[in-house]
């Protein structure tokens, strides 16, 4: 694995989510209530919709356009819907954001 | 053959060490202590009760002179190490040299001070050790002394409470949304804070410090970010601490966030061990007493040759605050497979949570009623397999053993004067009493009992009391709950909310019953509503409690791009208006631009990045947001008037534009839309609007509750005003009273169905009613009359609309 520091935890706001961009495609981040924080893919398997735009509740997101519910964690669909988004090595280190760079397609630099 | 030890830092855990030392190897150890504070060992987590008066300090003395004497500790109290000298096997004190066998670094940890400008004024104190205490109880002999507490962590409350309890005037400042954020949830967090808030301590939750004031050298106030200043003779920073590693670091020890150490307390020299909060084991470092007793046990064992490995815990915490119950252990975060076994009984004040994981309980928080706390803390620790007692299990050992019973035959079981609702005090015979007496449904009960009236928790338990009393013919009400998260309904919900004054979104989790700890889509953006809209200075909007368009104040469109539709007043606009939005569509590359139904313009396709700098570009031409997106005022529409038109009867433009400037930026239920006609010719369509007026000679006819969407709806007449003052004020009145009454998500034509023309009609009719309406109305729009679009052009603001990162760029270099 190789760490990449994209930013603060207080960066994103509480039960929100913020954007980054990557060479596999726009990858979201979560941070919950209880400020755990999670990355997946931003794009809802449904319609496409942005799921970082969503309400962040529990450990769950809504996504915006039609109401899917994913869960952070595992990334798959609740409910009576089908499907799954891909999730995101993320941790927490000193209060900054470290996302692997390898899972999201960045090569560690030399 | 005595070997010589010596120990930097008499804290708690290396007191704890030379106790089982003493204790297994008597005689076998010639030790000399260092401490930098001038005393010995104390129990520093009894600081607090000293502080607020409960202990002194000869009685948290845990080893005394006579306890070192007796064990033959040379004391070098009040005097730092300067130097670790590793080679000759010396630690360097200020007044001489000490050779050692063993070393052992207890160097603890320093109290973190936020940087902030000021924070080297005198009377900024961390709370670490007696002279802060004896600094803050000195305090208190000041009348009128105040002071402010950053950090609303365990050390930080338990600052303030003793400061209270002294009568200090104290005001805790602290970042996070709730109180002791890593040690609760958030409704623990909120009874916590409401406890604090009836000792008379001020609670500013998700408040930022911004800087330290001071005058004359010493601190004055502490001003927050938003402009607030907060006055205080004593400002105490208690945010978090730090392991105290600089000495280890400089004798050349493998140090990362503490001192590295092994499983047997070993730092990377096999003569110097360590532990306390100076150590890092395993990633982790540590603040709480239990896991570092843990290591002085380990340590001692190393010491003394026996293996032994040191194996962090699971940990539990308790606040000491009297009259605040509050325990904590485990790890309570929800997650897939976690379950929660959640019970609260508002009116005690009490709330338990325990997470599953499996057959296993994880976490436990508990708020009021703590005596099951080491019980659970056990079943943590132990990782006991508790799915047998599941169903009792929150009631604690106590009830553990006994037989599952039904719900029903347990109520059957009750005894005539069992309390049923707590709020009103109403038991089981009071109830059977009434139904007796021939109340048939829940609401009869209510209006002769009061039972359920108040929290409503207790409904079921009436409702099964009912069910016994009635046999076949109780029908159990069918009422739609707002969500999975809660049986009660909406109205229900804003009907609480208001009766018992609840003011935070924790506050309606807690006293309501919440199941889920935040709630979720369905009920989170409707209960932020209710709260705003009942108490508009006391709650603050939440815009993660907002859908996407309302939180970006523009329209989210199929493909992720966003419009943009800036307000034009009555359906006004003018040049200047028009080139500016031209150049905006320019300027942006905007694929469509469209002219809406409600008489503006749409610019669509927007990217989101871009949408701060467009509003910035459309407000500097006077433009302002047209909340197109929101469950508020959307556009007044309104025909020429009598200004050009020759069948014109009033000025219905003015009027409109009159309305418009009255009304916009307060959000409703649902979406609110308003006509205006100058003649029954109704040009402005306004017979099958939300609020519709329709001029004539004689005034303004005012009907309501039109529609034109998926349902067609015509308005039902509510007025004929003479003046244009009146239809204004009528206006107004009506669009609060359905504010303040109608369900989330309701058009006022669906409002008005379940409540009935003639109640609107009744409840308006009263001038004073009326004018109570509109002073409620305008104080909300003090708040919420502002401009979104201006507030998030500001770069603090715009910097949300951007990715936080673009990994694509680095990774092409």
């Amino acid at each position: 694995m190789s760490w990449i520091d994209i930013g603060a935890v207080e960066d994103i706001p509480l039960r929100g989510a913020r954007l980054v961009k990557t060479p596999v495609g726009c990858v979201a981040l979560f941070r919950t209530g209880e400020n755990e924080v999670f990355a997946a893919s931003d794009r809802c398997p449904h319609k496409g919709g942005p799921l970082s735009e969503g309400i962040v509740h529990g450990r769950a997101v809504t996504c915006p356009l039609h109401n899917w519910v994913f869960d952070l964690e595992t990334g798959r669909a609740q409910g009576a819907d089908e499907g799954s988004i891909p999730t995101y090595p993320l941790r927490v280190e000193d209060g900054r954001l470290l996302i692997d760079g390898e899972a999201v397609g960045r090569r560690a630099a030399a | 053959m005595t070997k010589k030890l010596v120990v930097i830092g008499a804290g708690m855990a290396s007191g704890r060490m030379l106790e089982h030392l003493f204790e297994d190897a008597p005689g076998n150890w010639d030790v000399t202590l260092f401490n930098a504070e001038p005393r010995g060992n104390y129990n520093r987590l009894m600081l607090s009760p000293v502080l607020s008066g409960e202990k002194t300090f000869a009685e948290i003395v845990t080893h005394d002179a006579d306890w070192y004497d007796a064990h033959g500790v040379t004391c070098r109290f009040g005097e730092r190490v300067v130097e670790i000298d590793r080679a000759a096997k010396v630690v360097v004190g200020e007044k001489g040299e000490v050779a050692y066998d063993k070393l052992v670094v207890a160097t603890g940890s320093d109290p973190f001070m936020i940087p902030l400008p000021g924070h080297d004024l005198d009377g900024v104190i961390p709370y670490r050790d007696l002279e802060d205490t004896e600094r803050m109880m000195r305090l208190s002999e000041t009348p009128g002394a105040r002071a402010v507490v950053i950090g609303g962590g365990l050390l930080g409350l338990e600052a303030a409470a003793g400061m209270a309890a002294r009568g200090v005037d104290v005001t805790v400042v602290h970042l996070m949304g709730h109180l002791m954020e890593r040690q609760l949830d958030e409704a623990a967090g909120y009874l916590l804070r409401r406890a604090l808030v009836e000792k008379g301590i001020t609670v500013r939750c998700a408040a930022n410090s911004k800087q330290i004031l001071g005058e004359n050298g010493h601190v004055k106030a502490l001003l927050l970010d938003d402009g607030t200043e907060l006055p205080c003779d004593l400002l105490v920073m208690a945010v978090g601490i730090r392991p105290s590693v600089a000495l280890a670091k400089s004798a050349g020890l493998a140090v990362g966030r503490g001192v590295h150490v092994d499983d047997q307390m070993v730092t990377s020299d096999p003569d110097v061990l360590a532990l306390g909060e100076c150590v890092e084991h395993d990633g982790a470092v540590f603040g709480l007493v239990a896991p570092l007793y843990d290591q002085a046990k380990v340590l001692a064992e190393t010491l003394m040759g026996r293996a032994a490995a040191f194996r962090p815990k699971e940990v539990a915490t308790k606040l000491k605050v009297t009259g605040c119950d509050l325990f904590s252990a485990g790890d309570f975060a929800e997650g897939e497979g976690r379950e929660d076994i959640v019970f609260r009984d508002p009116a005690r004040g009490v709330y338990k949570r325990l997470v599953l994981e499996g057959p296993r309980l994880v976490g436990a928080v508990m708020y009021g009623d703590t005596a099951d706390g080491a019980w659970f803390h056990g079943l943590i620790k132990d990782r006991e397999d508790v799915s047998e007692m599941r169903e009792t299990l929150i009631f604690g050992p106590a009830f553990q053993g006994g037989a599952q019973a039904d719900p029903m035959a347990a109520v059957a079981a009750l005894p005539a004067d069992a309390e049923i609702c707590g709020c009103n005090g109403v038991c089981k015979g009071r109830i059977v009493e009434a139904v007796e007496g021939g109340a048939a449904t829940i609401e009869d009960v209510r209006a002769v009992t009061k039972a359920s009236g108040s929290c409503g928790t207790c409904t079921g338990l009436v409702e099964q009391v009912m069910a016994l009393s009635l046999g076949d013919d109780f029908v159990m009400p069918t009422a739609k709950p707002v969500c999975g998260c809660t049986d009660l309904t909406h109205e229900d919900v804003r009907r609480l909310i208001k009766a018992q004054e609840l003011k935070s979104q924790p506050a309606v989790w807690q006293e309501l019953g919440w199941s889920t700890p935040n709630g979720c889509h369905v009920c989170r953006p409707a209960v932020n509503y209710y709260l705003l809209a009942d108490w508009p200075l006391e709650y603050q909007d939440d815009p993660q409690s907002r859908f996407v368009n309302e939180r970006n104040h523009a329209n989210i469109q199929k493909d992720g791009t966003y419009s943009v539709v800036p307000r034009m007043w009555g359906g006004l606009t003018n040049a200047r208006e028009l080139r500016a939005i031209a150049d905006a569509a320019d300027k942006y590359g905007v694929p469509t631009v469209k002219v809406t139904g409600g008489q503006r313009i749409d610019l669509l396709g927007v990217r989101k990045e871009d949408l701060p700098a467009m509003w910035a570009d459309l407000n500097r031409a006077g433009l302002v947001s047209g909340h197109a997106y929101s469950k508020g005022l959307r556009t007044v529409k309104t025909c020429v008037g009598r200004e050009h038109c020759r069948f014109g009867t009033q000025d219905s433009t003015g009027l409109g534009v009159r309305l418009e400037k009255r009304l916009w930026g307060a959000w409703t239920p649902h979406k609110v839309k308003l006509g205006v006609s100058g003649c029954p010719r109704n040009c402005a369509e306004a017979t099958c609007k939300d609020l519709g007026i329709v001029c004539v000679d004689s005034g303004f006819e005012i009907g309501v509750g039109g529609a034109a969407g998926m349902d067609l709806k015509e308005i039902q007449p509510l007025v004929k005003v003479a003046t244009e003052g009146e239809a204004e004020e009528w206006s107004v009145a009506f669009v609060q009273l359905y504010r303040e009454h109608a369900k989330y998500l309701d058009r006022p034509y669906k409002w008005i169905a379940k409540v009935g023309m003639d109640w609107v009609r009744e409840a308006l009719s009263d001038p004073a009613e009326r004018a109570a309406l509109v002073a409620r109305f305008d104080l909300s729009q003090t708040i919420y009359q502002k401009d979104p679009w201006a507030e998030r052009a500001e770069p603090a603001q715009a910097r949300r609309f951007q990715p936080l990162a673009d990994l694509t760029l680095e990774a092409a270099e």
